[in-house]
C-alpha cells in the first residue's frame, strides 16, 4: 500500500500551541507579579523616606532670621533596616546649602508637604531620593526649607530578589502544571481518534456497516461521512454482485436450451466431422454454464457472508447427499467416489453455502483426478469438524499454494483443464464466513488433499 | 646641582611623617611581607597585646600603629583614605559616617552578629561603658554617688570640695566626648543639669581619658565624668585611690569599631587583622589594661550602630548642641 502523505502532527501542533501558550502565560504571570510586588516594596520604602523627611522639616524653626533645625534622632533611626542601607541628606534654605551632603540635590516641584520621589545615583550607589519643602514664616520674612533625603536600595534589592525568586517559582509551577494538563488534554483528544482508527482497522474485510458507537461532537461529521461512504460502497458492491448473479442466471438458462438442442442434433448427425464439432460445442457450453453457476455461487456467498442463516446441520449427511448426487458425474469419467464419515457430525452453519463449497471442491477433484482412480471424501468430527477431499491428480504447485484461493487464480499446471478459477475462492470464502479454514496440501505419492474445517 | 637633590631626599621622609602623632610604633619591624598601617584612637599600651598576638600569628606581616584623636582620625582619613589600611576608633558616630560615605571595604567573609556590625563593613569589637571615676579619699565618710542625681546633689551640697576639681571631656575637641555627651543628652535632661552644676563649679576640660585619670591619680581632680572605664581600670589597683562608678540611672556603653579602608592595598592582611580583633584574642591575656570584650547582655545600654548616629554630626545640630553645652559648662 502506498504510504499516505503526512502533513505535520495534530498531537504536536496541539502540544506546541498549548505549551507555548502556557509558557507565555507563565512569563506574563512572573512579570506582572514581580512588577506589582516591586511597586509595593518601593512604596514601602518611599513612605518611610517621606515620613523621615517630614519629621526633619517639622524640626525646622526660624529664630531672628536664623534657621535652626534640631534634626530628630528618630528621623534617621526609622531608616535603619536589616540591610544597613546608607543614608544621605542635604538641607537647603531657599536653594542655599545649609548642611548635610553637599552635591545631593533634587528639585521639589510641588507644594509644601507633598514629597516627590525619584531614583538616582549618589556617592557611587543607586539611591531613592525624597524631596520635600516647608515654608517658615519669620517675623518679617518667609523662607523655604528644602530637605533632600536619600537611601540606598540594598534592602529593596534583597526584597526584590526574594520576590523574583518566588514569582519565578510560581511561574515555573504554573507552567509545569499547564504543560502536564496540555499533555493530558492532547492525549485524551488524540485518544478518541485512535479509538476510531482501531475500530475501523479491527473490522473484517466484508464489514461495511455503519459505526454506531458514540463519538465526540467534533468527530461526528467525520464519522457520518465515513458511514455514508461505506453505505455507498456497500450498495455499489451489492449492486455489482447482484448484476453478476443476474447476468450468470440469464446466461445459464439459454445455455441449457442451446445444450439440449446440440445434444438432440448430435443424435441426428452421422458425419464424423459434424459430430466432432457438435461435441466441442457441447463441451464449450458446459464450460460456460459451469463458470456462470460458479459466478452465481460466489456472488451469493459474498452477499450472504454478512447475513449467514446459521442452523444445525449434520455435516456427514450433507456431504453424503452431495456425494450421492455427484456419483453419476464421476461414473461418466470412470472415477470412484469413496465416502467415509464417523457417524453424525453436527455443526452450526449455512447448509446452502457449505454444500456450495464442498461441491466445488469435489468438482475440482473430479476434474484433475486421472481416470480409473478414486476420489476419497471423508467427514471427521475432531479436533474441529472437517471435510477432506483427496485425489491422485497432479496436486498443487508448491510455490502457488498461498495465492490459489484468490479470484480467477488458477494453478500453472491447470492449463488445458476446464475451470473458472473460482472453486477454491468459493470454498475459502465459505470457510472464512464460518470462522473456519481451508487448507491445501499435497499427498504423499501424488495428488491433492483439501481440508475444509469449521 | 647634586646637593639640593640629596637635601630633598633627606627631607622627604620627614615631610611624609610631618603629622604630629600622639604615638607611633612599628610592630614586627623585621617582617618580610606587608606592613599594615593602622589608624587608631586607642592608646598603644592598651592595644599592643592585640597587635603582638596578631604579628605572632602572621610573622610575615608588620604593623605600623598610629595613634591620634578621633576627630583627627576622621580628618586625616578623609584626606587620604589610601594611606591607611585599618581604622580603629571609639567615636562610633564618626566611624559610621565614614562607612556611610563609602570609605569602608565590605568584608563578606567576616561572620559577626548583626547588632555589632554595620553593612558588613564596620565591626564592633569591644563594649566599654562611660564611667564616673572618683578619688576615693574625698568621699571618705560619705555615700559614694551611684547615679548622676547623686553626683549633682553632692556637688550642690559641698561645692567647696568640687570647685575646679571636676573633669570632663572637652566635647569640641574629643569625638568620643561628643558621642557620650550627645547620647547622655538624648537619654535624659539630667545631663544638662549636671553640666550646669559642673560649669558653675569651674569644670576642667580634657581632650582624653588618659589625662583625666592622670590628674585624678595626682589629686588635681576629685571627680571625672564620662571617662572610659577601660582606661581607668589600668590605674585601679586594689585599695588604691580611684574608684570607677557605672551610673545606674542610665548607663551608656560605647563599642570600639574597626573597618578596612576601601582604598587599602592590603585587603587580605587588613581583613585578617579585623578578624583577629573580632576573635578577641590578645584582648585580655596578660594586658595591663584589657579591652572589655563584646557582651550581648549589655546591648540595652549600648549605643546602636545605625545611621541615626549621624544626626548629631549635622552641622546645624552640632552647632546648636555645642552652643548649649558651652552655655552650660563655660558660663561666660
Amino acid at each position: 500500500m502506498a504510504r499516505l502523505p503526512v502533513s505535520g502532527s495534530l498531537r504536536n501542533q496541539l502540544v506546541v500551541s498549548l505549551i507555548g501558550g502556557a509558557a507565555l502565560l507563565a512569563l506574563l504571570l512572573f512579570l506582572v507579579t514581580r512588577n506589582f510586588a516591586a511597586q509595593v516594596a518601593q512604596e514601602g520604602q518611599d513612605s518611610i523616606l517621606g515620613a523621615a523627611a517630614a519629621s526633619i522639616l517639622d524640626a525646622a524653626a526660624i529664630h531672628d532670621g536664623q534657621v535652626e533645625i534640631d534634626l530628630p534622632y528618630a528621623s534617621f533611626s526609622m531608616l535603619a533596616n536589616a540591610s544597613d542601607d546608607r543614608v544621605f541628606y542635604a538641607i537647603y534654605r531657599d536653594d542655599t546649602f545649609l548642611s548635610g551632603y553637599e552635591g545631593l540635590d533634587a528639585p521639589a516641584n510641588q507644594a509644601d508637604g507633598q514629597p516627590t520621589f525619584q531614583s538616582t545615583e549618589f556617592n557611587g550607589a543607586d539611591v531613592r531620593v525624597v524631596t520635600d519643602t516647608r515654608t517658615l514664616i519669620g517675623a518679617d520674612d518667609r523662607t523655604q526649607i528644602r530637605i533632600v533625603l536619600a537611601q540606598t536600595q540594598d534592602q529593596l534589592a534583597g526584597t526584590l530578589e526574594r520576590i523574583s525568586r518566588n514569582a519565578a517559582l510560581l511561574g515555573a509551577g504554573f507552567f509545569a502544571l499547564a504543560a502536564l494538563l496540555s499533555f493530558w488534554a492532547t492525549s485524551t483528544t488524540i485518544g478518541q481518534l485512535k479509538t476510531l482508527t482501531q475500530s475501523v482497522t479491527r473490522r473484517g474485510p466484508q464489514d461495511l456497516s455503519a459505526f454506531r458507537k458514540p463519538v465526540p461532537t467534533e468527530m461526528a461529521p467525520l464519522v457520518t461521512s465515513l458511514n455514508s461512504l461505506m453505505g455507498r460502497l456497500d450498495q455499489s458492491l451489492r449492486q455489482s454482485e447482484d448484476f453478476i448473479a443476474e447476468a450468470a442466471h440469464r446466461v445459464r438458462t439459454p445455455l441449457a436450451t442451446v445444450r439440449a438442442h446440440a445434444e438432440a442434433t448430435l443424435q441426428r448427425v452421422d458425419k464424423a466431422e459434424n459430430r466432432q464439432a457438435l461435441r466441442a460445442m457441447v463441451r464449450a457450453i458446459d464450460e460456460s454454464s459451469r463458470a456462470a453457476s460458479q459466478l452465481l455461487d460466489h456472488a451469493m456467498i459474498t452477499v450472504r457472508a454478512d447475513h449467514l442463516t446459521l442452523q444445525d446441520v449434520d455435516l456427514a449427511e450433507l456431504v453424503g447427499d452431495l456425494v450421492q448426487r455427484l456419483t453419476p458425474v464421476a461414473d461418466m469419467k470412470d472415477l470412484d467416489l469413496a465416502f467415509q464419515a464417523e457417524g453424525a457430525v453436527p455443526i452450526l452453519g449455512d447448509p446452502v453455502q457449505i454444500q456450495n463449497a464442498v461441491r466445488n471442491l469435489i468438482d475440482n477433484a473430479l476434474k484433475y483426478a486421472p481416470p480409473e482412480s478414486t476420489v476419497e471424501i471423508a467427514v471427521w468430527r475432531g479436533p474441529r469438524p472437517n471435510v477432506t477431499i483427496q485425489d491422485r491428480g497432479p496436486g498443487f504447485p508448491l510455490h502457488e499454494m498461498d495465492t490459489l484461493t484468490a479470484r480467477f487464480k488458477r494453478g500453472r499446471n491447470a492449463e488445458g483443464t476446464i475451470g473458472s478459477g473460482l472453486g477454491l475462492t468459493i470454498a475459502h470464502d465459505v470457510a472464512a464466513a464460518h470462522d473456519g479454514a481451508l487448507t491445501l496440501e499435497n499427498r504423499e505419492g501424488g495428488g491433492a488433499c483439501v481440508c475444509l474445517s469449521f | 646641582m647634586r646637593l639640593p637633590v640629596i637635601l630633598m631626599l633627606m627631607v622627604m621622609p620627614v615631610l611624609a611623617y610631618a603629622q604630629d602623632w600622639e604615638d607611633r610604633r612599628l610592630f614586627n619591624p623585621s617582617a618580610s611581607g606587608t606592613v599594615l598601617r593602622i589608624l587608631s584612637s586607642t592608646d598603644t599600651a592598651v592595644f599592643a597585646p592585640i597587635i603582638e598576638a596578631f604579628v605572632a600569628e602572621t610573622p610575615e606581616t608588620g604593623v605600623e600603629y598610629l595613634v591620634t584623636s578621633t576627630a583627627e582620625i576622621d580628618r586625616l582619613f578623609r584626606a587620604d583614605p589610601g594611606a591607611y589600611d585599618v581604622v580603629v576608633s571609639s567615636a562610633m558616630d564618626l566611624q559610621l559616617k565614614l562607612a556611610n560615605d563609602g570609605y569602608a571595604l565590605r568584608l563578606n567573609d567576616v561572620d559577626h552578629p548583626g547588632w555589632a556590625q554595620w553593612r558588613q563593613s564596620l565591626f564592633a569589637f569591644t563594649a566599654e561603658p562611660a564611667a564616673i571615676v572618683i578619688n576615693r579619699a574625698v568621699f571618705a565618710g560619705r555615700d559614694i554617688p551611684k547615679t548622676r542625681q547623686d553626683l549633682i546633689r553632692q556637688m550642690r551640697d559641698h561645692p567647696e570640695i568640687f570647685r575646679n576639681k571636676i573633669g570632663t571631656y572637652d566635647i569640641r575637641k574629643s569625638g568620643l566626648g561628643y558621642l557620650f555627651a550627645t547620647q547622655d543628652a538624648r537619654a535624659s535632661e539630667t545631663y544638662w543639669r549636671l553640666m550646669e552644676v559642673m560649669g558653675g563649679l569651674g569644670a576642667q576640660l580634657y581632650c582624653c581619658s588618659g589625662d583625666m585619670i592622670d590628674d585624678l591619680a595626682s589629686g588635681r581632680l576629685v571627680v571625672a565624668y564620662n571617662v572610659l572605664g577601660s582606661y581607668a581600670a589600668a590605674r585601679l589597683v586594689p585599695g588604691g585611690a580611684l574608684e570607677t562608678i557605672l551610673p545606674s540611672d542610665f548607663p551608656i556603653t560605647m563599642m570600639r569599631t574597626a573597618f578596612v579602608s576601601k582604598d587599602t592595598g592590603e585587603s587580605g592582611a587588613a581583613t585578617g587583622f579585623v578578624q583577629h580583633l573580632l576573635s578577641g584574642e590578645g584582648g585580655d591575656g596578660g594586658a595591663e589594661a584589657p579591652l572589655p570584650p563584646l557582651d550581648s547582655a549589655s546591648q540595652g545600654s549600648t549605643i546602636v550602630l545605625e545611621p541615626a548616629l549621624m544626626t548629631f554630626l549635622d552641622t546645624l545640630k552640632r552647632r546648636r548642641f555645642l552652643t548649649e553645652w558651652e552655655n552650660a559648662i563655660i558660663q561666660k
